[in-house]
């Protein structure tokens, strides 16, 4: 299922609604990357409260999309990752490093405003 | 305890990266019927996903089995990921974090022995990778 993108003022909002084939996420990636320079987005954030397993594959083409996006000059902020799925990363040892991510949708745009308004750029300035 | 209705094994073929969606959502169910809840559902589910993972990205094709299992009073979960494809060179190297032949995070097959109760894998060079997994009620 084609995962919405919607765009809110500066930034891009994916909201991921269910069980995510592999081509989803791939096709997600290509959308958000384009769109980032359509749209001039300074950040981009990927909602995932409705997943119910984020495994390593997941993971890692999330890590894909948020340099690529940082490629693009925009931030990645993934959200909404559930209890149980937070859990079954932290024992499958899985990490998403450098790309940040906050509690729900209000946090994640909270954290890419305040970002804007410090003037930093992707997420490796911090 | 187990109703007569309920089905107590389930087989995916797992060809497609769809089957991978369809297997993890059918083991679920079955945990649940095992009496499974909450977290324990979502580790048993991301199990299920890497094992089935491996069989699109390394085999090409196999199936997944997803069972009820009982052993001395304890009740749970058996996973069994069977594949006839090239099999694992070097089981051991395979079992380490990191590492990977596909450019992939490497994670998939420590991090679901990691996940379950008990793991067992048997391969054979040409033939084709066993995995059996076990999740017991706590």
């Amino acid at each position: 299922m084609r995962v919405p993108i919607l765009k809110q003022r500066d930034y891009l909002i994916a909201s991921v609604q269910a069980a995510l084939s592999d081509s989803d996420l791939a096709l997600l990636c290509d959308e958000l990357v384009m769109q980032v320079g359509v749209h001039r987005s300074h950040g981009v954030i990927i909602d995932v409260t409705a997943l119910d397993v984020l495994d390593s594959f997941a993971v890692r083409t999330l890590r894909t999309i948020a340099h690529m996006v940082q490629l693009r000059g925009a931030a990645t902020v993934i959200v909404g990752i559930q209890p149980d799925v937070a859990f079954a990363m932290v024992q499958l040892g899985l990490k998403f490093n450098t790309v940040e991510t906050a509690l729900d949708l209000e946090e994640g745009l909270a954290l890419l405003h305040r970002r804007r308004q410090l003037g930093v750029g992707g997420p490796r300035a911090r | 305890m187990w109703g007569a209705h309920v089905p107590v094994e389930i087989r995916v073929p797992i060809y497609t990266e769809q089957d991978i969606v369809a297997a993890r959502q059918l083991g679920r169910a079955v945990a649940e019927q095992a009496g499974f809840v909450g977290s324990q559902l979502t580790v048993i589910a991301t199990a299920i996903s890497e094992l089935a993972r491996n069989i699109v990205t390394y085999a090409v094709s196999g199936e997944i089995t997803i069972s009820l299992a009982e052993q001395t009073g304890r009740r749970g979960v058996l996973i069994l990921a069977r594949d006839q494809g090239p099999g694992i060179q070097d089981l051991a190297l395979a079992m380490r974090d990191g590492y990977s032949t596909s450019n992939s995070l490497g994670m998939g097959l420590p991090g679901t022995r990691r996940l379950m109760d008990e793991f067992e894998i048997a391969s054979v060079v040409g033939e084709g990778t066993t995995v059996t997994a076990r999740m017991w009620r706590s």
